[in-house]
């Protein structure tokens, strides 16, 4: 509580400075000021809350007999998995990192897929006005259904967990970017199709010159979803299909009673996904920085 | 061979749910190259489905259009078309919206520098060249127009359309683009097919108006001659007896003959 106030009274401290001496000081130094400010207001609340929820934390867990590790158990334990997330001490004893760049690959292989099938079938059911009478319910319905249910299925047709990993992976993301991509192509204005027609740009030039980018801002929030789903797929499958990866890592802490390991590895879960949606929507942002307004 | 673009007893209905409602009756219609043509009538009278005929954007119903006796079938660069709310693709610069046009249509024609150097000729004929690195949503109205323009008249047309081209303006921006126009049409002498609602703009520039009687159905009500030369100054023109007179007689067949009742 103490900390709060502090913090308090440090930001008004440095907002009375910035007003203090507008005219004196030059333009950068108060942009250098107002930066410091803004991190200050974004990065110091978060971090007390986290410290406080440690702090509440420790003392719910620190009685003998606690379920759960408190976060010094976790330190102590599990300490070499957050601050050396590299090492590779042989026979699959290997850091976080890896496990996380192991899941990550496959993930970049399932995505990539659902997002270039996504955005080709979802620009056909756009444009084609039976494609989409004839396809949006089926995929309406197949879209309610969970990633792991998939995953028997897919064991099936590929015989191996590998490929039926990232098939999870391509069927949990694909439907998102299809029905985006659908929506964005179909409100694509009519004005554009005309300047297209004039022109007589044929299919593909449309598709890559007019399509894509007047769709892109629909686009990119499907492919946002998408990761996201396919963040969440990616964990639960690898725990059932097993080897190198993060999903299977819990698994593996769980059978051997490391619950300090799956506290650790929520965290870089978390982190990662985090990381996976700001990736795609700053791309999003990057690419469709003419779009958005008009 | 008579008529540059011919429009011969076309007729156009649209269905739709089973309902048919004829927009355009027998329409007939011969222009000359190098014309100036205005077409004017109230709101809702098929004004811009007739220009969309003639961009082949729509289909006839019936009837038959011809641009240097080959009917018109399909929109093409031939037939450039200067849209109402410009339609420049908004995630690419002026000069890009304008090289678009001009790949497409001299890809194989010029060369590369050949390209570049007309795109630049067109965008300073509408004085955007200055602009060339802008998007579309950091220049003005007017100045996005301008470009619209530009972008048409790069395709080199055979006809340039023009669908309410100043109708989203305020009335400044409005004489100069109109200014502008009458500028290029005196070095290209380009035949120019224009829609408005603007009894002035539709005397100051063109050399005959094509007055649609309301719709449904309509038809073509009455061809006014403007009998003035060229180059015409808008302030000259002001008192000017013949101009005068060519704006009292669209007035009198907007307001007195087919008054829009619907709209009062």
């Amino acid at each position: 509580m103490s900390a709060e106030a502090q913090f308090e009274t440090v930001v008004q401290a440095k907002k009375a400075k910035v007003f203090a001496f507008p005219a004196q000081s030059s333009t950068r130094r108060v942009d250098l000021r107002k930066v410091a400010a803004n991190v200050a207001r974004s990065v110091v609340p978060p971090l007390i809350v986290v410290l406080l929820v440690l702090l509440v934390w420790q003392i719910a867990c620190a009685t003998p007999g606690a379920s759960l590790p408190p976060p010094s158990l976790v330190w102590e334990q599990a300490g070499e998995l957050i601050w050396n997330p590299f090492f590779d001490y042989g026979n699959g004893d290997i850091g976080l990192a890896w496990r996380v760049l192991a899941s990550l690959q496959r993930v970049a292989i399932g995505f990539g897929f659902a997002a270039l099938v996504g955005v080709a079938v979802g620009a056909f059911i756009g444009q084609s006005v039976w494609a989409m009478r004839g396809l949006d319910p089926i995929f309406q319905i197949l879209r309610t259904v969970p990633p792991l249910a998939w995953l028997p299925l897919s064991l099936a047709a590929f015989r191996d967990s590998h490929p039926s990993a990232i098939f999870v992976i391509f069927i949990t993301a694909v439907w998102p970017v299809i029905i985006n991509t659908a929506v964005g192509v179909r409100n694509i204005p009519n004005d554009y199709r005309n300047v297209a027609a004039i022109l007589r740009l044929n299919p593909i030039e449309f598709f890559f010159k007019v399509m894509v980018p007047a769709a892109a801002p629909y686009i990119f929030t499907g492919l946002r979803i998408g990761i996201g789903l396919s963040w969440l797929a990616i964990v639960a499958a690898e725990m059932l299909t097993g080897g190198v990866g993060i999903g299977f890592f819990i698994w593996d802490a769980w059978n051997s009673s490391r619950l300090p390991d799956i506290i650790v590895a929520l965290v870089y879960i978390g982190v990662v996904g985090f990381m996976l949606d700001r990736l795609v929507a700053g791309f999003g942002a990057f690419i469709t920085r003419g779009t958005a307004a008009n | 061979m008579a008529g540059y673009l011919k429009i011969d007893h076309v007729d156009k209905s649209f269905e739709r749910n089973g309902v048919t409602s004829e927009v355009l009756k027998d329409i007939s219609l011969e222009i000359e190259q190098g014309e100036v043509i205005s077409i004017i009538g109230h709101s809702g009278c098929g004004k811009s489905t007739l220009l969309n005929l003639i961009a082949g954007l729509t289909e006839v119903t019936s009837g038959a259009i011809f641009l240097e006796d080959k009917t018109v079938s399909e929109p093409g660069p031939e037939r450039a078309v200067v849209f109402q709310n410009h339609s420049l693709l908004p995630w690419l610069t002026v000069y890009e919206n304008v090289n678009l046009a001009v790949g497409k249509v001299f890809g194989a024609k010029k060369s590369k520098a050949e390209r570049h150097e007309w795109i630049m000729h067109n965008l300073d004929l509408v004085q955007m060249g200055h602009a060339r690195d802008k998007r579309p949503a950091e220049i003005s109205g007017g100045m996005k127009q301008r470009v619209g323009i530009a972008r048409a008249l790069a395709m080199e047309p055979k006809i340039l359309l023009l669908d309410e081209p100043f109708g989203a303006l305020d009335a400044l921006t409005r004489a100069h683009l109109q200014d502008a126009v009458m500028e290029i049409h005196g070095r290209l002498n380009n035949t120019m097919i224009m829609i408005t609602h603007d009894v002035d703009e539709a005397v100051l520039l063109s050399d005959r108006i094509v007055m649609m009687t309301n719709g449904p159905a309509a038809r073509i009500g009455e061809v006014l001659e403007v009998p003035l030369g060229r180059p015409r100054q808008r302030l000259e023109l002001a008192g000017d007896r013949t101009y005068l007179k060519c704006r009292e007689a669209v007035l009198k067949f907007l307001y007195e003959r087919h008054r829009f009742v619907e709209a009062a």
